[in-house]
């Protein structure tokens, strides 16, 4: 059943992974990378981490995505003038052809498929995903924790004062 | 020995397919007569009769709007993005639908010896004898809630006309701020709770016979999170996006026949999902007295609720007048924010002490 479903959804991932690049309007390569954020969020689920799943849905596809379908509206850019760089090509190619001979290495060598630490998969099974990332947060990784939200709270002031042309 | 497909019984998928029909049916049901009830109950407000001529007391008018809109002619305009244009009103429409999936309508009941949890997403464990479902359920609905954005964005955009464009970004605008403000006011209800699962959020408030409500430990943010949730689905007295008067129903302009019509629904799909989530959260779900002895008592209160709910967004309708775009912006930010963060901060204290 698990199978079957994980099937179905790389299918889904993987063709609308490649509609984001090869879409000719930038709204659809938008729309079409917002399905592929959605599916990931699905992998996530099947891995037992509904939390994850559920911030990636909405950080990633609900708010990033907006700025970025917002940003393209706004500048109006329509259907591009197709033009081909052969140059961009062959570098993209290239570039695309390290990131998967890495992938592959770090699927092949790498350890990642075993958790290890103090939480197992029965653990986080029984207490819950949620709760776990909420007790870590607050108590061993308190200070970064702070620390970010300082850093965000002075992006804020910033980005006001910013747009702001009297305060 | 038990049939098996695929590792799971055959009364698992059974009980499923019946479980999405049912919710499915309701929903679509609800909202074709919300319109009707809509058109009377405003009518009846304003000593007028509302639809009367088709059917008893116009009881046949949602049929007949839905038939009419059928055979209208299906335009596309022509300088509209096409794909956009065409899959803007299901982008509106689908999260709308799918909130219910984790919403509970009822208790357990026993069916041939097998026990199905009356919540789309949740099976009985038989081997741990315990009811397991969504365990983010209220995260989930937060981001689907997130996704209705885009239909009403790409609706304006795609249309490529100014009153669409314009009702499009005052839409965005609307539902992004808003949106925090909804979340923010539910905030409370976890720090009750203390768990994210909609199922233990209403077993949690079955007490006192049923009516161990959180709307009376968090009136503040059971209100909050109402109206938060009337702007984000862009109801009246928030209805800016659509405003007839000034915009020719912003997004939807360029639309006509079934596109219009789903964008129709996709409105009163999220008033049921709306007023079924606060329920849920504040007005305890399922429970009422007698519910957990009698299972099938428990889809009644859901459903009496929910029409409750809805029947009080249709009176504001009737009453209030539409806010001006900064007063609603002050409205969110300025208000529902601050109100919704202090309401945590009493609320933790109090639990603190408690």
């Amino acid at each position: 059943m698990e199978t079957l479903f994980f099937l179905i959804i790389t299918f889904v991932v993987l063709v609308s992974a490649i509609l984001v690049t090869t879409c000719r309007n930038p709204i659809n390569s938008a729309l079409a990378l917002i399905m592929t954020f959605f599916c990931l969020a699905t992998y996530y689920v099947m891995l037992d981490a509904p939390f994850m799943a559920a911030v990636q849905v909405m950080v990633y596809a609900g708010a990033i995505m907006v700025l970025i379908v917002f940003t393209i509206m706004l500048l109006n850019i329509r259907v591009d003038a197709a033009k081909k760089h052969f140059h961009k090509v062959i570098l993209g190619s290239i570039l695309g052809f390290f990131t998967l001979v890495n992938t592959l290495f770090l699927l092949i060598k790498g350890q990642s498929a075993q958790p290890t630490g103090p939480y197992s998969g029965e653990i986080i099974k029984q207490i819950g995903h949620t709760e776990l990332i909420g007790k870590e947060m607050f108590t061993n990784f308190l200070l970064p924790f702070e620390i970010t939200s300082i850093l965000l709270l002075v992006a804020i002031v910033g980005a006001v004062m910013l747009a702001k042309k009297k305060i | 020995m038990e049939f098996l497909i695929l590792g799971l019984p055959l009364m698992y998928y059974a009980a499923m397919v019946a479980k999405v029909l049912a919710a499915f049916v309701f929903v679509l049901l609800t909202v074709a007569y919300a319109t009707y009830a809509e058109r009377k109950i405003i009518g009846h407000m304003q000593v007028r009769l509302g639809p009367m001529r088709t059917g008893w007391h116009g009881l046949l008018q949602p049929i007949a709007d839905g038939l009419k809109l059928f055979f209208k002619e299906e335009i596309v305009p022509s300088q509209a993005s096409t794909f956009a244009f065409l899959v803007a009103p299901l982008i509106a429409l689908i999260p709308a639908f799918i909130t219910f999936a984790v919403i509970p309508f009822g208790g357990t009941i026993e069916v041939l010896g097998y026990k199905i949890p009356l919540q789309i997403a949740a099976y009985y464990d038989t081997a741990a004898h315990q009811v397991f479902d969504v365990n983010v359920g209220v995260l989930y609905i937060l981001a689907m809630s997130s996704l209705g954005v885009y239909g009403i964005v790409l609706a304006g955009w795609s249309s490529n006309s100014k009153y669409s464009l314009l009702g499009g970004l005052r839409a965005s605008a609307q539902m992004i701020s808003y949106e925090l403000a909804a979340g923010l006011s539910i905030i409370a209800v976890f720090m009750l709770s203390g768990t994210l699962s909609l199922n233990r959020i209403v077993e949690l408030q079955s007490g006192m016979g049923g009516f161990e409500w959180y709307v009376f430990k968090q009136p503040l943010a059971a209100l909050m999170f109402f109206i938060c949730s009337l702007a984000e689905i862009n109801r009246t007295p928030f209805d800016l996006p659509e405003a007839e008067t000034e915009l020719v129903s912003g997004f939807c302009t360029e639309y006509s026949s079934m596109k219009y019509a789903m964008f129709f629904m996709a409105e009163y799909a999220n008033m049921v999902t709306v007023s079924a989530l606060t329920a849920t959260l504040f007005l305890g779900g399922w429970n009422g007295p007698m519910a957990v002895a009698i299972p099938l008592l428990g889809p009644v209160y859901f459903i009496a609720k929910v029409y409750f709910l809805m029947f009080v967004c249709m009176w504001i309708r009737a009453t209030l007048p539409r806010y001006r775009y900064d007063q609603l912006m002050h409205l969110g930010w300025k208000v529902f924010i601050p109100l919704a963060l202090a309401n945590i901060v009493v609320t933790g204290i109090i639990g603190y002490i408690i």
